[in-house]
């Protein structure tokens, strides 16, 4: 690549690096999605293979989408926000390097080994020991880089995307080494140095931190600085932000214990864990509100730029979602939804609605910056990303919903001689047709990445074509 | 003290931090400060110079109307 907009003060390059990625990591992990769900439909399309199971595609699915498209667009993100927030360069370009080829190499780690069926069984931290030791070094270098690089910043404020980002590095830190603890047997096996239900309440603390850190506390940092960008305006209240920072970290850490209702956990941890579920709400909607007010006197923008919608209707995905995710916490309603697709539904609220459309409309303003370009190649393009993402996302939820209702309702349903109404596999056929639908929505968000990927392509490419004559005209 | 007295005052601890930080972040004397890191993200615009300085324009009309709506969040 040419360094003719290199910028004079910020690394970009590593920016550049992980932004692409994040688009490639879309895609790959969102077609496996739509393999997945084609497999739920047709059975038969697991080709009878180990490799290509539903089982470990699976955990490979969730790790790409999570850590490889997630992850990328968080470390893009991170690195743009606190260079620019804080007026300062990155600490080191050598170690901000590692990072990227660190993390590339965990992601191809997690693709090889996942479909080879090694698994250490715990969800959302399938990888086996030794990739585990590498995610530690490189999480511990990334810590470093974003934290030195706010160390020596020149303005005097910690900008609220940077506390976000922050709370996000460290906290994600302690949860994988805590989590992962685990004794080594073989080179590609290990136990976990816990035992029993303590084993489960430690990986659903993991499980639900890595929703709370990973999946909000970091996409949130981006929320606060890029609606405010889009949008042209400083932040609703930055008084309210700083309240629901500490709010939000305080209460998302005692809310692990929902996964694990009507088990073995005892009954005042699951108590408690619902009831701080629902206080969560406090924080996740104050955040929200945060970022829609700043829009306030700015909603005509909404009609000419995409890249803000995006934003905002990933704020309004996010309001929606954290508000189900307390009601599902509930015990009564737990009881209903529970081990059923409503939860897989919820998920995509989460992960679809709010993290990859926060991602995508940060992308969109990224992009283009990073490659010395005013706005990304077609404007009209993105406006069709953002309507195959939408109705993707709403045809994913609602079936989902359905068949989440329809599965609890089946599966509880007794005769009065108190044997089960439906067998189970009753309850999957009824699922069908909510499948093919998911099925659909799944498809929807692969053609927007793909259109994204286009776009990003012509965007870069305008850039080198503007650069390469440059020098021959001087 | 029990564990259970010991967890429930370092419960009201964190309950009474939590008002203190509340408190000072809506305290009168913080606002200067706050609307000051409230416009970081605006603070290096370097790239097109042309489309930014209108828009910091607007953004400041804006922000001076809000005042004058006697909207003290901004």
């Amino acid at each position: 690549m040419s360094t003719a907009f290199e910028h004079p003060t910020y690394n970009y390059k590593v920016v550049r690096q992980f932004a692409i990625m994040t688009v490639v990591w879309g895609i790959v992990g969102m077609t496996l999605g739509v393999i997945l769900a084609s497999q739920l439909v047709w059975p038969q399309l697991n080709l009878g293979l180990p490799w290509t199971s539903f089982g470990r595609l699976r955990p490979l699915h969730t790790n790409a989408v999570i850590f490889a498209f997630g992850g990328s667009a968080l470390f893009a993100t991170s690195y743009y926000v606190v260079q620019r927030t804080c007026q300062t360069r990155l600490f080191s370009d050598r170690l901000a390097a590692f990072t990227f080829w660190g993390w590339q190499a965990v992601i191809i780690s997690a693709v090889i080994s996942l479909p080879m069926g090694y698994t250490t069984t715990k969800e959302y931290a399938e990888l086996e020991w030794p990739i585990n030791i590498l995610i530690a070094i490189v999480w511990i270098s990334y810590a470093i880089v974003f934290l030195m690089t706010i160390k020596k910043r020149t303005t005097s404020h910690i900008y609220v995307a940077n506390w976000f980002f922050a709370a996000f590095i460290l906290t994600v830190a302690v949860l994988h080494i805590v989590n992962n603890a685990a004794i080594p047997v073989t080179p590609m096996y290990s136990t976990s140095i816990y035992a029993g239900a303590v084993d489960a309440m430690v990986q659903w603390w993991y499980g639900h931190n890595a929703v709370g850190f990973f999946l909000t506390a970091g996409f949130l940092g981006m929320m606060y600085y890029f609606v405010p960008k889009q949008a042209e305006r400083p932040i609703y209240s930055y008084r309210l932000s700083i309240v629901h920072f500490w709010a939000l970290i305080m209460i998302y850490m005692w809310a692990g214990p929902h996964h694990l209702h009507y088990t073995a956990l005892p009954n005042w941890a699951q108590s408690l864990g619902m009831i701080m579920s629902i206080i969560l709400l406090a924080p996740s909607w104050g955040g929200m509100i945060n970022g829609m007010m700043t829009l306030s006197g700015a909603w005509h923008k909404l009609r000419t730029d995409p890249t803000l919608r995006f934003l905002v209707v990933a704020l309004s995905f996010y309001g929606m979602s954290t508000f189900e995710g307390p009601m599902m916490a509930i015990k009564t309603v737990n009881a209903l939804s529970h081990y059923t697709d409503w939860t897989i539904g919820h998920v995509h609220s989460g992960a679809l609605g709010w993290v990859a459309m926060i991602t995508i409309g940060s992308m969109y303003h990224l992009i283009p910056r990073l490659f010395g370009r005013t706005e990304m190649h077609s404007v009209n393009l993105i406006a069709v990303h953002f309507w195959l993402a939408t109705i993707g996302t709403v045809l994913y939820i609602a079936s989902m919903w359905v068949n989440g209702i329809l599965q609890g309702l089946m599966w509880r349903a007794i005769n009065p001689d108190g044997t089960l109404m439906y067998t189970f596999v009753e309850a999957v056929e009824a699922s069908a047709p909510g499948y093919f639908v998911r099925l659909i929505g799944g498809l929807f968000w692969v053609t927007g990445m793909l259109i994204m990927a286009y776009n990003v392509y012509m965007t870069v490419q305008r850039r080198e074509a503007i650069s390469h004559p440059a020098p021959q005209a001087a | 003290m029990d564990t259970g007295t010991f967890r429930g005052l370092i419960t009201l601890i964190l309950i009474i931090a939590f008002i203190g930080i509340a408190l000072w972040a809506y305290s009168k004397r913080r606002k200067p400060d706050f609307d000051e890191a409230a416009n970081l993200p605006f603070a290096d615009d370097d790239e097109q110079p042309t489309s930014d300085k209108h828009a910091s324009r607007e953004r400041d009309n804006e922000a001076h109307s809000r005042d004058e709506r006697g909207d003290k969040n901004i």
